[in-house]
């Protein structure tokens, strides 16, 4: 039951210290869990000693479970983990009934696929996504999601280079790149690894990285669509990026995972920018688009044209790692998402993004309407709430302890993110609306 | 005019025809292929427009340039490929790549219906899983294959397969260690060690990389390593039963393993996606030794139980008592990784896994085994019939072929050529398989006899 009780307004600018203390989980400090026992010698590898704590993820729902444990009949309602809701369209569940059960049968039986994923698929990839940008389905290579294709991306540069993230942003491009051994270690002070360069977006600077006064790096994250402040990048922005690109010969590895979100005009594919070919690879997701974040599928385009310093082609070396480190998506999986990508499949998925978005929408009215300051929800699943001079974790803890809400702190995407709290909008559509009541009735009466 | 040839030809489920050149040859940059194939395909970029073709300041990471080829498998496809191409119409067999052909029993295919089925609707309907795997599958994973060997359902972690596992053991232990590999082993091991940075470069003239501690297994040893000649590694992988040898490793052999790596401080990676196929009583888990929970890791795989080597699903088991030099358990890095650079395997396949591990299950994966089993001795009497060497074949669906004096890629060319058959050459699981030739036993009945009959044929 959720029980509204008036407390000290969290987001004043006294920092607010709630009662229920927020346990930052970790699970590497070191010998928290030293075990009396044979002990082998190989080392622990440094780059994983350096990580501060656990993904964020899995933190936000330690502490879900955590609060159900102290209210076990609340009724949370989950805005964190951005996780998918509704239901797969029967277009695509049947084509993956058919071809499950053909896998029974002697003519339908598959074994090892293309490592690179099916040439059905990567052709239809193509097809929806890249048609007229010059992209051919050699270029295309069918994973089983972003998060692990941007670990293969880190396995495929190696150690020895600098990675540039935007700040904040989805937390897998800085622990993989610790993860990989290119960033130094972690200086408390500044909430940030050494070695990697974090482009602070924020809306003075329309959520767009102050480009000329970062240094070059050889490696820039970009994810447009920005997870978690759905910024999507304009034309113009993406121009820049790319020639800043261009100009410091570093490759832009672009997330487009959310792309199918946008509303305005913003570019879908970083290869709408002329000369992009040369400079970027785009990593992309079923997860967000078709709700496949437990199936699993995704993909990243290679463009034949992007180079190394010696003029080897990076898709051939990014081909080499699919081969030996990868086995190729589900063909199972592979067929659903080819169904995804046929008329019936895209008008289904598109129905469910429209879905979500109507949910976003019904999130910023409610926290505008409270005189908050809103961002995102237009072009993203995503809403970023500012609440000026607060620590994003304590918000988070408040959030959750009165309204049985889970949130994601803002600074779990980065220091830029603190004193923001990112909302996600996938949920039932009556969840959605009985946590906008929620969230209104919290603010509203901290207001009164 | 570079050395290209278009590969169009429609591409098996067991080849990867990427690495074509033709997709290349429009660019700066293109991969030549060389015509006489003398068991090394190199890869090698000649910016053909280097003058005019916009490069990056990015520098290749090295360890991908110390790669000596493409991977295994990819250039068997190719080879086969080529060699369709050349005969259009010739019947060819593959008992190369060890791609599984039977259909999956109904029984776990149904699960996968009902769960695909399922996602479509509200109730049923579920978005991310628990990365580590499910927790039903978890729980019968340990108790069908650790039961009463004190591994329990947190142990496991539920992969998309043994191959993927591998490298992500790699990013876990970092490019600071040292690992052996028996020679000849499943080439993974040695490519993810280079990809990862722990190897120096590839010396042509033992055909080895540097800072591998390549352990030898040959008849003449019984296919396990002496191994009080080799220097101490950090991470030892030992596959049993082996891919390509076809040995499984005995108790005692285990033993003294497992005690190796207890005085040595290292950690085994045992790699058992073949331990149903173990006829006798040898070992099927490591944790069948004493004390192997405090140094091995080992991983498995559905891909050859149960016909899932396109379905991907496979697990890890790293148990709670192997721990790092600073006391620091394995598993917890393990668990990260698997948070962070992985996001769980599908949730269909976890449901066909979960039907695989039921009575009826086992049962149909133990048929699918046994049939390929017989395909094995099929294969095994064949070459023995012929009065070759003949190794394997009893605890794997491999067998490890003789032909002494004879380079293997030479031999797998004379016999692609003469009798359309596919095989896999056994230096292309190192230096210690030069002179043996790998015949999977993967296929359709009446083409594993078929294949018999033409070597029969060619060796009279």
């Amino acid at each position: 039951m959720y029980h509204s009780t008036i407390c000290s307004f969290m987001f004043s600018a006294n920092v607010f210290q709630p009662r229920m203390l927020v346990l930052r989980l970790s699970n590497t400090l070191k010998n928290q869990n030293v075990r009396i026992g044979h002990c082998t010698k190989v080392p622990r590898n440094v780059n994983l000693e350096k990580l501060q704590h656990g993904y964020l993820f899995p933190e936000i729902e330690r502490h879900e479970l955590m609060h159900l444990r102290m209210y076990p009949n609340a009724n949370v309602i989950d805005l964190g983990i951005g996780d998918t809701t509704q239901p797969l369209p029967t277009v695509v569940t049947s084509s993956m009934v058919d071809f499950v059960r053909g896998l029974s049968t002697a003519t339908g039986y598959r074994g090892y696929g293309p490592e690179q994923g099916e040439k059905a698929l990567r052709k239809a990839i193509v097809v929806a996504f890249y048609k007229d940008l010059g992209i051919k389905p050699s270029e295309v290579f069918v994973s089983d999601g972003a998060q692990c294709d941007i670990s293969r991306l880190q396995l495929l540069m190696g150690p020895n280079l600098k990675t540039a993230v935007q700040d904040p942003s989805f937390p897998a491009y800085i622990d993989s790149s610790v993860i990989i051994g290119q960033a130094g270690k972690f200086v408390d002070e500044t909430g940030k690894y050494k070695n990697i360069e974090y482009m602070t977006c924020g809306p003075q600077s329309d959520f767009f990285p102050d480009l000329p006064s970062i240094p070059r790096t050889q490696l820039i994250f970009f994810n447009s669509p920005n997870n978690p402040t759905g910024h999507a990048a304009t034309r113009k922005q993406l121009e820049q990026l790319v020639d800043f690109a261009r100009v410091n010969g570093s490759i832009i590895v672009f997330d487009s995972a959310y792309s199918a979100y946008i509303t305005d005009d913003s570019p879908k594919s970083i290869y709408e920018i002329p000369g992009a070919k040369e400079v970027a690879i785009e990593v992309s997701s079923f997860s967000k688009f078709a709700g496949f974040t437990g199936v699993r599928l995704g993909w990243t385009v290679v463009p034949e044209e992007l180079l190394y310093s010696n003029g080897f082609p990076v898709v051939h070396d990014y081909n080499r790692i699919m081969c030996t480190c990868f086995n190729g998506a589900s063909n199972i999986v592979q067929a659903g998402g080819l169904a995804c990508l046929s008329p019936e499949g895209l008008k289904a998925v598109r129905s469910i993004v429209d879905y979500y978005m109507e949910n976003a929408r019904i999130l910023v009215d409610a926290l505008t309407s409270l005189g908050l300051t809103v961002y995102g929800g237009k072009n993203a699943p995503y809403v970023w709430v500012h609440f000026p001079g607060s620590k994003s974790w304590n918000v988070f803890a408040e959030i959750l302890e009165k309204t049985h809400i889970i949130t994601v702190p803002g600074s779990g995407f980065g220091p830029g993110g603190e004193e923001y709290i990112r909302i996600s909008a996938f949920g039932l559509r009556d969840s959605i609306i009985e946590a906008s009541q929620r969230l209104k009735y919290l603010l509203y009466h901290q207001e009164n | 005019m570079s050395i290209t040839q278009n590969f169009t030809t429609p591409i098996s489920s067991s080849s990867s025809a990427f690495l074509a050149p033709s997709s290349f040859n429009s660019r700066g940059g293109h991969v030549s292929l060389p015509v006489k194939s003398l068991g090394i395909c190199k890869c090698v970029a000649t910016p053909q427009e280097a003058e005019t073709a916009y490069k990056t300041r990015v520098i290749r990471n090295p360890n991908m340039g110390k790669l000596q080829a493409g991977y295994l498998f990819p250039e068997i496809a190719r080879r086969r490929n080529a060699h369709l191409l050349k005969y259009p119409d010739a019947k060819v067999i593959s008992l190369g790549i060890g791609d599984t052909t039977e259909p999956i029993p109904e029984v776990i295919t149904d699960a996968m219906s009902k769960r695909s089925y399922a996602l479509s609707t509200i109730e049923g309907y579920s978005g991310y899983g628990a990365e580590q795997g499910e927790k039903p599958l978890r729980r019968a994973i340990a108790s069908t294959f650790y039961n009463e060997l004190g591994i329990e359902e947190d142990d496991i972690f539920v992969s998309d397969g043994a191959k993927c596992d591998i490298s992500r053991l790699q990013i876990v232990f970092g490019s600071d260690v040292k690992m052996a590999v028996q020679d000849p082993s499943y080439p993974a091991y040695v490519d993810s060690s280079v990809i990862m940075g722990q190897t120096g470069f590839y010396q042509k003239d033992v055909q080895k990389f540097a800072n591998i501690e390549y352990m030898r297994c040959t008849p003449e040893n019984g296919f396990f390593p002496d191994l009080s000649s080799i220097s101490r590694p950090d991470i030892i992988f030992f596959c049993s039963p082996n891919n390509p040898t076809g040995a499984a490793a005995t108790r005692k052999q285990l033993t003294q393993l497992v005690q190796f790596a207890k005085d040595n401080g290292s950690i085994v990676i045992h790699d058992s996606a073949y331990a149903m196929y173990i006829s006798g009583d040898n070992p099927r888990s490591i944790f069948e030794i004493p004390g192997a929970k405090e140094v091995a890791i080992e991983t498995s795989s559905f891909s050859k139980y149960a016909g899932f080597t396109g379905v991907r699903l496979g697990w890890t088991v790293i148990p709670k008592q192997l721990l790092f030099s600073d006391g620091f358990p394995v598993a917890k890095d393990f668990n990260r990784i698997v948070c962070t650079c992985f996001n769980g395997a599908s949730n269909i396949s976890q449901a066909g896994g979960l039907a695989c591990l039921s009575p009826e299950g086992l049962k149909a994966m133990r048929d699918v085994v046994g049939f390929y089993k017989e395909n094995t001795n099929i294969i095994v009497e064949t070459f023995d019939s012929l009065g070759f060497k003949v190794y394997g074949g009893k605890d794997a669906p491999y067998v490890w072929v003789h032909f002494p004096g004879r380079s293997s890629w030479d031999v797998f060319s004379e016999i692609l050529e003469k009798t359309h058959v596919v095989t896999t050459p056994g230096s292309g699981f190192g230096p210690g398989g030069e002179g043996f030739v790998r015949v999977s036993a993967f296929g359709h009945r009446e083409n594993i006899l078929e294949a018999c009959r033409r070597f029969k044929q060619l060796y009279k």
